[in-house]
């Protein structure tokens, strides 16, 4: 479990509280979550890395991308389940990630 | 370093997605009060707001608030805040009921002191800054309804003081030019 953050846009720390809150919520370690900064437009391209904050489970992003997304330093547009544009993923979204990789982790 | 409350609304002159200049040149202008917005295509924060900014617009020009939305954003980093992509998003929206400025040497943006999309701020009759922030209290919540800069201009269109004159900016920096 990963959240990708960088530091001009304000979101990561209200994600990584949501995600941790997810996890508890499952019985999971909240502590398993790496956390790791993306500070350059070089490392933006070799992570993949569309905006702040990016969360992967497993390597996949809890709500994947555009394919055309470009890789950068920006904050990430997320939309909630109702409709509206929001900085983090919907708690929904990353609920059903994390159940996603429960369910595919039992299957191994 | 951002302005301070009382501070004089620094003097511009921007082209807005028409190519129309529009100037604020400390002369005479005969309105009530200015709004100033920093905002940008891409944020996040400044989507969310975007359309309780201008309902405010539309709310307050009958009282004679003069309104400018400006972005800053370096559009060469970012190409979906460059002055092409305003102007795209202006006509796929049918046009906006405020202008939406190009600050393409982002020296306003210095000049103001703006770090954040959005960042609002309120000047008197005498173009005095008199409210600096946010909009409202959430960008989640739409029903907050840009509350904070319409009780400003309540405030100022009363006649008297803003009684809550900042509160903290909240969205994405500004992307500067390296």
């Amino acid at each position: 479990m990963e959240l990708l953050y960088w530091d001009g846009c304000p979101s990561h720390p209200r994600a990584l509280a949501e995600l941790r809150g997810a996890m508890t919520a499952m019985g999971l370690n909240p502590d398993a979550v790496a956390v790791r900064e993306v500070d350059s437009d070089d490392l933006a391209r070799r992570e993949r890395f569309v905006g702040s904050p990016t969360i992967r489970i497993d390597g996949a992003d809890v709500v994947e991308p555009p394919e055309d997304e470009p890789y950068g330093l920006t904050c990430r547009v997320y939309y909630s389940r109702d409709g509206r544009v929001v900085p983090v993923p919907d708690r929904a979204d990353v609920d059903a990630a994390l159940q996603r990789a429960l369910t595919e982790r039992s299957h191994v | 370093m951002s302005l301070s409350i009382g501070d004089a609304i620094p003097l511009f002159a921007l082209p807005d997605t028409s190519d129309q200049v529009h100037r604020v040149d400390g002369g005479a202008h005969g309105k009530s009060a200015s709004v100033v917005v920093f905002t940008c295509n891409h944020c996040p924060y400044a989507i969310a707001w975007h359309d309780r900014l201008l309902d405010v617009a539309q709310d307050y020009k009958p009282r004679e608030v003069r309104f400018y939305a400006i972005c800053s954003n370096d559009g060469a980093r970012y190409p979906r805040d460059s002055f092409a992509a305003m102007k795209q998003r202006v006509q796929a929206d049918g046009g906006w009921p405020v202008p939406y400025l190009r600050d393409e040497a982002q020296d306003v943006a210095h000049a103001f002191g703006a770090e954040r999309t959005p960042e609002v701020f309120v000047f008197d009759a005498e173009d005095r800054l008199a409210y600096h922030g946010a909009p409202d209290g959430s960008s989640d919540d739409p029903s907050q309804n840009a509350q904070w800069l319409r009780d400003a201009l309540d405030d100022l269109l009363a006649g008297g003081p803003v009684s809550r004159p900042e509160t903290k900016p909240v969205g994405c920096s500004i992307k500067w030019k390296e």
